[in-house]
């Protein structure tokens, strides 16, 4: 048969998927004014997906045990719910790459709005679209280039969304800039993980992978994040550098370097001194504010005979600027998207678990496997399941936790979710808090607000660290 | 080998797989304060006061000092710890006016761990300690108040009255203090 079989089947088959196209690539084929331009857009949708087209429809040596050759794993692909954090320097280029390589149903999310300065890298945004939200330009921007994907922005902070929207993708890939985000995606993540009844094994089924990229100047990491089975972010979170803080004794008697003026005066002088509002936090975007200090640290370097300070450095400080690097954000984004592929598709397996790159000086990439922590806060503590009767005290709840041959607790301090907000039910230790949580001892677990499935915490000498289960109830017999 | 996904397996918005009830989980932050809390071994000094007893992130701490200059005083200080906790330290600031050479009239505190050598592996206890060490051996060295340092290093016995004069309520210099006796 050679190569023109398969190869033939391949594409008539794609052209009559082409023909039954939605009213919506339609439209996209009719907005182009110019017939000839409108003739070259058809036969490149055709064209499209050749290429990922060949990757899916041949096995190979390296392919995931369970890879299903064929249009199936294509289709899939086209529908599969992936969300993308973050629409700066790395996600436009993740977007960008998720929608070249066949995914059909993206979502995006970023609280920002374009600034200037963002122009020379985040390549889906002009001009024109300075000070609108990144998610929407940049949606706007794939939908009009890839027919047939479906972008959906999200103009708003992550917290904003709640579990049930979390829960609802396939995939999330993340370019973020931030620890706090990273970690706060990874607790999600991990609070969507069920179990499997009573031996409290992980359904597979509620995993959600993560591919969390991130770039700072020439440098930039990828990982591979499957919640609850590979190492979490809090797992590894030693490994990200602390920020750099100077002594406080340094900053207000000795200051020596730029930074250290700037930090004064960001620290010290700004709650007092500022001539806005006492409480009003500094703004790393409102000129005025970075005027301020800008006049502020220099004085003060004069006064040290500091020399070096600038408006930039000042800026870059206050807003804890890092420098972005465009060829780096494309080779984490491309690595990035590679992984979403293969996870998706099973066409190859996926990378485990860290990739490190580094061309500040010549060119540097290792790959290699994290081990999860095993006493991790976030992941070592997905819930366990504790079967309880909803008439059952509090008291008794905590005499079950010390007596069963499982747990043996000493004395522990119990915390839970009841009606969104973390309650302290009980704790020993701390004389007033016992007084004050002293009477939830009698009440039964129902009056507590507990319900089926609920959550606590419990912290006890005995374990290093706090351990949540879930709490089942069983019918009083 | 794990495969995660079946072809099958479409999500769709709104349908839910086994809800959980619209519970939320405690946050890593919240998990570590909750063991750092129940675990703490205060020296006899030291009490820690919970405005909310639901609210382990904020939390007052009152130190009574029971040797050195500050004996028979009262002094108390307010940790707020955020969402990054441990990976960044509480924020800590002492209510307390206080004539002290680590420790500014806006009640910021020089004391090492609380900035540049925090580890994640320090709990609120060794906080604790830190701020109780400070009480007994204020450390001219590394000044926040300058001026209280100079005379800690230069006149001991001056030091002592002004710390007196300070903690019975009165002026030290041009600076009015509260009276901060137990």
């Amino acid at each position: 048969m050679g190569l023109g079989g398969p190869y033939g089947t391949c594409l008539s088959r794609l052209n009559t998927t082409q023909l039954m196209l939605s009213n919506d690539d339609r439209s996209a084929v009719a907005d182009c004014k110019n017939s000839q331009k409108a003739a070259v857009d058809s036969t490149n949708i055709i064209r499209r997906w050749q290429n990922i087209q060949k990757i899916l429809r041949r096995a190979g040596p390296f392919c995931h045990p369970d890879f299903d050759v064929g249009q199936n794993t294509f289709e899939f692909l086209r529908k599969v719910k992936v969300l993308v954090i973050g629409a700066g320097g790395l996600g436009c280029e993740i977007l960008k790459n998720l929608a070249m390589m066949g995914f059909g149903n993206l979502h995006i999310i970023d609280m920002d709005t374009i600034d200037l300065s963002n122009l020379n890298r985040q390549f889906l945004f002009r001009l024109k679209d300075v000070g609108r939200p990144k998610a929407e330009v940049a949606a706007e921007f794939i939908r009009k280039r890839v027919a047939n994907c479906n972008v959906k922005p999200y103009y708003m902070k992550i917290q904003d969304l709640d579990q049930e929207f979390y829960r609802s993708f396939n995939l999330i890939v993340c370019g973020l800039d931030s620890i706090s985000a990273r970690r706060w995606v990874n607790g999600m993540l991990l609070s969507i993980l069920t179990c499997d009844g009573m031996d409290n094994e992980i359904d597979v089924s509620s995993v959600i992978p993560m591919v969390d990229g991130g770039t700072e100047g020439f440098k930039g990491n990828l990982r591979v994040i499957l919640p609850g089975l590979t190492p979490c972010i809090d797992c590894t979170i030693d490994l990200y550098p602390p920020q750099t803080t100077y002594p406080l004794c340094t900053l207000a008697n000795t200051p020596r370097l730029p930074e250290h003026c700037v930090e004064y005066v960001k620290l010290v002088l700004w709650p007092k001194e500022n001539p806005w509002d006492k409480n009003a936090p500094l703004d790393g975007d409102d000129p005025m504010h970075i005027s301020w200090v800008y006049e502020k640290s220099m004085e003060r370097a004069y006064q040290y005979g500091i020399t070096g300070l600038n408006y930039r450095l000042v800026q870059g400080i206050v807003k804890n600027i890092i420098p972005a690097v465009a060829s780096t954000n494309a080779t984490i984004a491309a690595a990035c998207v590679t992984e979403a592929f293969k996870l998706v598709t099973n066409c190859c397996l996926p990378l485990s678990n860290q990739m490190i790159f580094n061309d500040v000086d010549g060119i540097y990439c290792y790959s290699y496997t994290m081990d999860m922590k095993e006493d991790c806060v976030s992941c070592s503590n997905h819930a366990k399941n504790l079967e309880v009767k909803s008439s059952m005290t509090l008291n008794d709840l905590i005499k079950h936790l010390c007596e069963n041959p499982s747990y043996q607790f000493d004395s522990p301090a119990v915390m839970a979710y009841v009606e969104g907000r973390l309650k302290t039910l009980y704790m020993p230790n701390i004389p007033s808090i016992e007084a004050a949580t002293r009477v939830n001892l009698k009440k039964s677990l129902a009056e507590l607000g507990l319900q089926h499935k609920s959550e606590i915490a419990v912290a006890d000498k005995t374990s290093p660290s706090t351990v949540t289960f879930s709490l089942l109830f069983i019918s009083a017999k | 080998m794990i495969k995660l996904f079946s072809l099958k397996q479409q999500k769709k918005d709104g349908e839910a797989a086994p809800r959980a009830g619209n519970q939320k989980k405690a946050s890593a932050a919240q998990l570590r304060i909750t063991k750092d809390i129940h675990e703490l071994n205060l020296p006899k000094t030291c009490i820690v006061d919970f405005p909310d007893p639901d609210d382990l992130l904020n939390f007052k701490l009152i130190i009574y000092p029971d040797e050195g200059f500050y004996r028979g005083g009262r002094f108390t200080f307010s940790f707020k710890v955020g969402q990054m906790y441990p990976h960044e330290p509480p924020k800590v600031k002492c209510e307390t006016p206080v004539y002290h050479p680590n420790i500014d009239l806006e009640g910021n505190v020089c004391l090492n761990i609380l900035r540049e050598d925090w580890k994640p592996v320090l709990t609120i206890n060794s906080i604790i300690y830190g701020l109780q060490y400070l009480f007994l051996e204020p450390n001219p060295e590394d000044p926040l108040n300058k001026e209280a340092a100079e005379v800690l290093q230069n006149n001991r016995r001056l030091f002592e009255q002004n710390v007196q004069k300070a903690m019975r309520g009165g002026y030290v210099g041009s600076v009015y203090f509260d009276r901060c006796l137990k």
